[in-house]
């Protein structure tokens, strides 16, 4: 009996210290700012890193939740808790603003995305030089990509397959991933092998080592990526200096690093 | 309607193969008396605690072709398991593992041992106590066990997302689809699809539990 009063003190005491850290670092958080992120999946590694900069030097705290960029739209309607949105694609940005659901003049393009053929680590066929035809071969049994029904980078694979005219031919291979990220997923677990894929993606530290060839940018519509604040921003001010600060040199240093190229050098191709 | 269809397949072979894997095991959980039982009643309860996304995750890792189980598939077969309705039973299997051996537990340990004990003294074997005894004084347990896994397989979404690739026919369920319409901002076919899901299931559940009350109030009234 006595040894359970013991516990249940040492139980109170550490209730109370827990309560005690809580109150205290939400003071701290309240003196600080904070922005809430949401964040297409083929953002997901150079977010990490533009966060992790801007969060040094403006001290604001950045929260990035990843998901779709269509799950994000659908909770934004509803009045899900973030700041500002970067999308996979502008369309759903340009969406929210004619809903009167964004802060104006806040939408803008900041980059645009490139899809790859991955194959991952020790794959027979070698897609650097095969390009298009690795997916013909025969050894590609099944071709991960993101579901060209609603996620962007879907329908660019699909786009690009139908310019290169195989389309018709890998289309019993096709399997499709809820987004960019699970299609990769599909071909890192080996059940897929190969994938096409943001570049983004195909760069960072866990697919360096797979094989890639990059599908020329004319044959796909663009990926124009789009951010936005949102009108129930909290913190709306912090919010706009983390898009100027991803637009901006250092931003922009980072964002090609993860493979992104900028609609200004696409106009210049046009 | 093909994915309805779809999943009323893939519901209707989970929850017959978990009945038949369940069974045993839910009776050997039910009666034996080694101590180390406890261990693999946790084990049985897992799948309750992994997400589902998460689970669906390791079986997709499982069946790829270095995974265990994508080795000996492959070999036996000659392709994966991933992406195929045989891999979307599988791990759907293993998802609703506990829906149908929670129940047949619970049902089987409710049985008198008395009438255990006299079957065992009249000389049946436990086989034949097990078909003329146990199965038959349990049969809501077992129906509570068919519904469950069935309905639980009707509505997953994680498992079947994570391995199965959403190919139309194959692998793309019900509830796969709606959120496909939800995503692509379809909400009304989506809304429509989800009332038509919730509505035969609906009716399935009342014609199963109404079925089972009619016949098994007499026994539960002794």
């Amino acid at each position: 009996m006595r040894s359970l009063k013991n516990l249940v003190k040492y139980f109170a005491k550490i209730l109370a210290l827990g309560s005690v850290a809580v109150l205290f670092s939400s003071v701290v958080r309240a003196q600080g700012r904070e922005i809430r992120v949401a964040a297409a999946a083929d953002m997901k590694f150079a977010m990490e890193e533009l966060s992790g900069k801007f969060e040094k030097q403006s001290e604001t705290r950045v929260n990035v939740t990843y998901g779709s960029s269509g799950n994000f739209f659908s909770q934004f309607q509803n009045s899900a808790p973030f700041d500002m949105f970067f999308s996979a694609d502008i369309e759903y940005p340009k969406k929210l603003e004619a809903a009167g659901l964004a802060e104006p003049s806040t939408l803008c393009e900041y980059a645009v995305g490139r899809i790859v053929i991955w194959t991952p680590p020790g794959a027979k066929v070698d897609v650097a030089k095969m390009g298009w035809r690795t997916l013909l071969d025969a050894r590609i049994e099944k071709i991960a990509i993101a579901n060209p029904e609603h996620a962007p980078y879907g329908r660019a694979a699909v786009a690009a397959l139908q310019k290169a005219g195989v389309y018709e031919s890998v289309k019993p291979k096709l399997v499709y991933g809820e987004n960019i990220s699970q299609a990769a997923q599909f071909v890192q677990s080996g059940n897929a092998q190969a994938g096409i894929v943001a570049k983004s993606l195909a760069v960072s530290p866990a697919m360096r080592d797979g094989k890639r060839w990059e599908i020329p940018a004319d044959m796909h519509p663009a990926l124009e990526q789009g951010a936005i604040v949102l009108k129930d921003a909290k913190n709306k001010d912090a919010a706009r200096e983390f898009l100027e600060f991803v637009k901006s040199a250092t931003g922009l240093t980072i964002l090609a690093k993860y493979g992104f190229e900028f609609p200004e050098k696409k106009k210049e191709n046009r | 309607m093909e994915a309805l269809w779809l999943s009323m397949k893939l519901a209707g072979c989970v929850a017959a193969i978990l009945l038949a894997i369940g069974m045993p095991v839910a009776y050997w959980l039910a009666y034996s008396t080694w101590r180390g039982k406890f261990l693999l009643e946790s084990i049985v309860a897992l799948p309750l605690v992994l997400p589902p996304t998460v689970l669906g995750f390791y079986a997709l890792v499982a069946m790829g072709p270095r995974g265990p189980l994508g080795k000996l598939w492959i070999a036996l077969f000659g392709h994966g398991l991933a992406f195929t309705f045989g891999g979307l039973v599988l791990a759907s299997v293993l998802y609703s593992f506990p829906f149908a051996v929670q129940p047949l537990i619970a049902s089987f340990e409710g049985v008198d041992r008395k009438l255990l004990d006299a079957s065992a003294v009249l000389g049946a074997g436990s086989l034949r106590t097990f078909w003329r005894i146990i199965l038959p004084l349990s049969l809501p347990g077992v129906v509570t066990a068919a519904v469950l896994s069935f309905a639980h397989t009707l509505g997953e979404f994680g498992v079947v997302l994570m391995v199965g690739g959403n190919l139309a026919g194959v692998t793309r369920t019900v509830s796969i689809d709606i959120y496909d319409h939800v995503q692509s901002l379809e909400y009304g076919e989506a809304s429509r699809m989800a009332l038509v899901l919730l509505a035969i299931s609906f009716a399935v559940l009342s014609v199963v539990y109404a079925v089972n009350r009619r016949v098994w109030t007499p026994w539960a009234a002794k």
